[in-house]
């Protein structure tokens, strides 16, 4: 039992956190008054993504949720991916690849890449497409921001069938 | 002109990395609601329910007293000032006849009355104790309805005017009313072998930014208002808040900061008065954004078009006559009414040679959603008839309808009457085609598409059919004699220089492409520049991102204005290399010898320049007015396959080719075209307004679609260099004209399919559904 109904407590980019909140605030409301700004309201209707975070791994809406049902989770915001220093292997692509145009679906479409990678081990373009799917772009006709995703899917892939080869090296 | 006039440049023509990827990627704190400090006061409004009526009472004190609540505003308690939203040059060609609140209102989504409270919910429950009384006044939901004799009249107010002398009967619903001839267009009918006289029909449609309109205001300890906004127009803005309140400019600084997209939308004033007066009779910073639906509602939109087209066309293929009678049904305000019709003759026209030309284009109001900018700007609703009626002359003729175009189309050194005709609240200016890439656009394109397996439509059986469309088009670069863009450009310690431009980036990469020119200007590279867009205190004038100007008009003046900063480096590197002038040259971010021998950096003249002897600030502005708004061109080809059961239309490949010129950074370009392309891709499949009295019905993402990227078909963009004299290192404009496509492909390709010629769109498998049904073979 939580002493103060009033509160809401979860992991949030790896670090335990507990904020006040009303129970009709939504997690999005939340994150961006506490300076989580990356996360983004494109819509408040759960269909434009911008809002995408992680939640146990997988990509929800978080404009959505209520911030009470954040409760004892784990979320991840676009906050605790990659640094000036040094961007995600994605990131890297987008901003190598042209495909930031006006940014404002990045962040979430980076959410949704980050599901897809923890979720599947795979990336047949029909699976990448589903993951995807709940992120809309109006700038750039998505052919930038998929060649991006696409080269960083493909690395992945060959990597795993690569260290699977060497790991059944010494069986042979 | 040389042999290769883009073989020597180092920093554009090339895809250098956007200056702003990195922070955007990271999601970093970008945008205006990422700078609204926690104690930001929310703003909402009351809606009219209402299409057409008079607020008969309108009672506040209940929601002033609710919890939370800091200041109602209505028409009882801000100044009544007419005045125009729309975010154009001054005086705009556009009428007054915007009230910040008015005692009438003229679509569902016109401003009631606004609430600024401490939370979201508090403003909400704020707005629920306003008492209405209205009293419902007929509404005008068409334009003939609108036309018709003894029509409600919409703008009834007294004030109602248009600032400069053009037509304006609003008592007749009115708007505006422009028109041009050349030759004798009856005459050209008669000589005709074939004659032509169709109708086509154009859809509402949304931007659909993902980020929604939002502005945030605040009084700064000066006591002048800040508004940081999501605006394409800076400068506009500033001079219509001022405007609409009745307050100097002096006092208002406009803050552009990243945009989350516009693509016209944001060429308006709706917001930025509202959380102006809130900040000021508050005193504490007020934010208010849009939320989706709203978006759709009062957002502007496209202007929904009826475009006739009467055209005469001899056997061998000569266009004898072209007449185009428009009807551009603005909706409950004016803002664009008169531009964008005019731009349905201007941009589509000229791209045939005929001698015979008619053009009338109408704007009328309706008790609908307000049209606005949108890119494309009415090329986009008229080369849709344009484009259908081509192919349709084609095949009367018996001629490759890519042959059709081939034999017709404007070339480098030649002009059309309409140029001179046809401006923007005046006459144009007359103009000869500079680059024309046009040929070579329509060889490469048809070469991609596969053109040459193309078949005629009454071979084709079975449930599903394959069909191939083109369609060529033009659009402009800039506003001659109107649009103006400035540009500042000053020198660091470093070597680093501070790019100040009014150009306004809205994602498009335009900061970038800016920087490309500087730098190239300058012999530096592109990462030595600190790119700051726009801010009215920083930065110089610019009219703001429009018209397919910012590369064209803008670059001149960020290039100039490199030119002139480039001035001064030289001067003070020949006096430390104790040099004449004419005995040096940039180079490489060094002044040097012309024999190479003496080098001094950008950054030592600088240092000089600042600290050490005759010291001064390296510092160069120019300004850029332009002569001639040259075209862009584009052919567009598409294949695709239509289920003749259901009437889905899918597309397999769409091939969009683009002659801008120099492309100052390609992979931007292409950006622009892909998803240009795609914006058009979509409004021509899926995106409508449904409205039930008025009331826009689907305003979601669930129920009005665009494309995400399970939908989308693979695009090819195609980039066909050709040099523009007068641009910017050859450039010219690149972002509006690839959404002109898709809707004539598509028509022309079901009609290769199937036999079944649509006139108006979107074409949803209901409406192809139909027409398949109607076609006899």
């Amino acid at each position: 039992m939580k002493k103060n109904p009033n509160t809401v407590s979860f992991t949030l980019n790896g670090e335990r956190k507990t904020f006040i909140t009303e129970p009709n605030e939504k997690l999005l409301a939340l994150l961006r008054r506490e300076g989580y700004k990356g996360t983004k309201f494109g819509c408040g209707q759960g269909t434009c993504g911008a809002c995408t975070v992680l939640m146990d791994g997988r990509a929800i809406y978080s404009c959505l949720l209520f911030a009470m049902q954040a409760e004892g989770r784990d979320v991840r915001t676009i906050e605790s991916v990659g640094t000036h220093e040094k961007p995600s292997e994605f990131q890297q692509e987008l901003i190598d690849g042209a495909a930031v145009q006006c940014g404002f679906c990045i962040p979430g479409m980076i959410m949704s890449a980050e599901a897809l990678m923890k979720a599947e081990d795979v990336y047949p373009d029909d699976v990448v497409r589903e993951y995807m799917d709940g992120n809309l772009c109006r700038c750039t006709g998505y052919e930038k921001i998929w060649g991006a995703l696409r080269r960083v899917l493909d690395r992945r892939e060959e990597g795993r069938e690569q260290s699977s080869e060497s790991r059944s090296d010494p069986k042979a | 002109m040389t042999a290769n006039p883009t073989a020597n440049f180092k920093q554009v023509n090339h895809s250098v990395r956007k200056v702003d990827a990195v922070q955007l990627a990271l999601g970093k704190p970008s945008y205006v609601a990422d700078f609204a400090p926690r104690d930001a006061l929310v703003v909402k409004m009351l809606w009219s329910p209402h299409p057409h009526a008079k607020i008969v009472s309108l009672d506040v004190s209940a929601a002033e007293k609710m919890p939370g609540v800091k200041a109602v505003l209505w028409h009882g308690n801000v100044p009544r000032i007419v005045h125009c939203t729309a975010g154009q040059g001054f005086p705009e060609p556009s009428p007054y006849d915007t009230f910040m609140f008015d005692t009438k209102v003229r679509f569902v989504g016109d401003r009631v009355a606004a609430v600024a409270a401490e939370t979201e919910e508090q403003a909400l429950a704020a707005l629920a104790k306003i008492q209405v009384k209205y009293e419902l006044l007929k509404p005008v939901f068409s334009i003939d309805e609108a036309m018709a004799d003894g029509a409600p009249i919409i703008h009834d107010e007294p004030e109602a005017h248009v600032p400069i002398p053009i037509p304006y009967e609003p008592k007749k619903n009115l708007v505006a009313k422009v028109g041009c001839e050349a030759g004798d267009f009856e005459k050209g009918m008669k000589e005709a072998d074939f004659t032509f006289d169709d109708v086509y029909e154009t859809p509402y449609a949304q931007h659909c930014p993902i980020e929604p309109y939002v502005s945030l205001a605040h009084v700064d300890s000066s006591g002048r208002i800040f508004i940081t906004t999501s605006t394409q127009v800076p400068f506009h803005c500033r001079r219509i808040v001022a405007q609409t309140l009745g307050l100097p400019v002096q006092k208002i600084r406009v803050i552009k900061p990243r945009i989350g997209g516009g693509f016209g939308s944001k060429q308006e004033i709706l917001l930025e008065d509202v959380v102006a007066l809130f900040a000021l009779r508050t005193g504490r910073p007020c934010l208010w954004q849009f939320n989706r639906e709203e978006n759709f509602r009062t957002g502007r939109t496209r202007h929904p078009i009826r475009v006739r087209i009467r055209a005469g066309i001899k056997k061998d293929g000569t266009i004898t006559a072209i007449g185009m009678d428009c009807w551009n049904n603005t909706g409950a305000y004016g803002g664009h009414g008169l531009t964008v019709v005019s731009c349905c003759g201007s941009k589509v026209l000229p791209l045939y040679r005929c001698d015979n030309i008619h053009f009338d284009g109408k704007v009328y109001y309706t008790n609908l959603p307000v049209g606005g900018a949108y890119r494309g700007f009415g090329a986009t609703q008229a080369f849709f008839a344009m484009e259908s009626t081509m192919d349709k002359m084609a095949e009367a003729i018996g001629m490759d309808p890519l042959k059709l175009r081939q034999l017709n189309h404007i070339k480098s050194g030649e002009g059309s009457p309409i140029f001179a005709a046809l401006g923007e609240g005046k006459e144009g200016v007359p103009m000869t085609v500079g680059s024309c890439a046009l040929g070579e656009c329509i060889t490469k394109g048809a070469a991609e598409i596969g053109w040459d397996k193309r078949t005629d439509w009454r071979a084709k059986t079975g449930r599903y059919r394959r069909g191939i469309g083109m369609a060529c088009l033009m659009q402009g670069s800039s506003i001659p004699h109107i649009d103006m863009g400035g540009a500042s450009i000053k020198l660091n310690e470093d070597g680093s220089f501070n790019l100040l431009v009014g150009a306004t980036d809205l994602g498009t990469g335009s900061d970038t492409v800016l920087a490309q020119i500087a730098a190239e200007e300058l012999c530096t590279a592109t990462d030595k520049m600190i790119v700051y867009s726009s801010d009215t205190d920083m930065t110089p004038f610019d009219v703001g991102a429009y018209a397919s100007s910012t590369t064209y008009l803008s670059g001149e003046a960020a290039r100039k204005a490199a030119a002139d900063a480039k001035r001064q480096i030289l001067h003070t590197g020949a006096e430390m290399l104790n040099l004449p002038e004419d005995q040096c040259v940039c180079k490489d971010a060094h002044v040097q010898s012309k024999d190479g021998k003496k080098s001094v950096s950008y950054s030592d003249i600088s240092c000089y320049s600042l600290y050490s002897k005759n010291q001064y600030q390296i510092i160069g502005t120019a300004s850029h007015i332009t002569q001639k708004s040259p075209p862009p061109f584009a052919a567009h080809f598409a294949e695709i396959e239509v289920d003749t059961w259901t009437g889905n239309v899918k597309v397999l490949k769409y091939v969009s080719t683009i002659d801008c010129g120099t492309a100052i950074n390609p992979a931007l370009c292409e950006g622009q075209t892909e998803g240009g392309t795609l914006n058009g891709i979509s409004y021509a499949l899926t995106e409508q307004y449904l409205f039930r009295n008025g009331r826009m019905t689907n305003a979601s993402f669930t129920d009005y679609h665009i494309f995400s990227m399970r939908d989308v078909p693979p695009i090819k963009a195609i980039i066909v260099p050709s040099f523009e004299d007068t641009g910017p290192f050859g450039a010219k404009s690149v972002s509006e004209i690839c959404i002109n496509g898709p809707a004539p492909v598509f028509g022309n390709a079901i009609y290769n399919a199937t036999g079944a010629r649509l006139n108006e769109f979107p074409f949803t498998p209901e409406k192809v559904l139909n027409a398949i049904r109607a076609v006899k073979k």
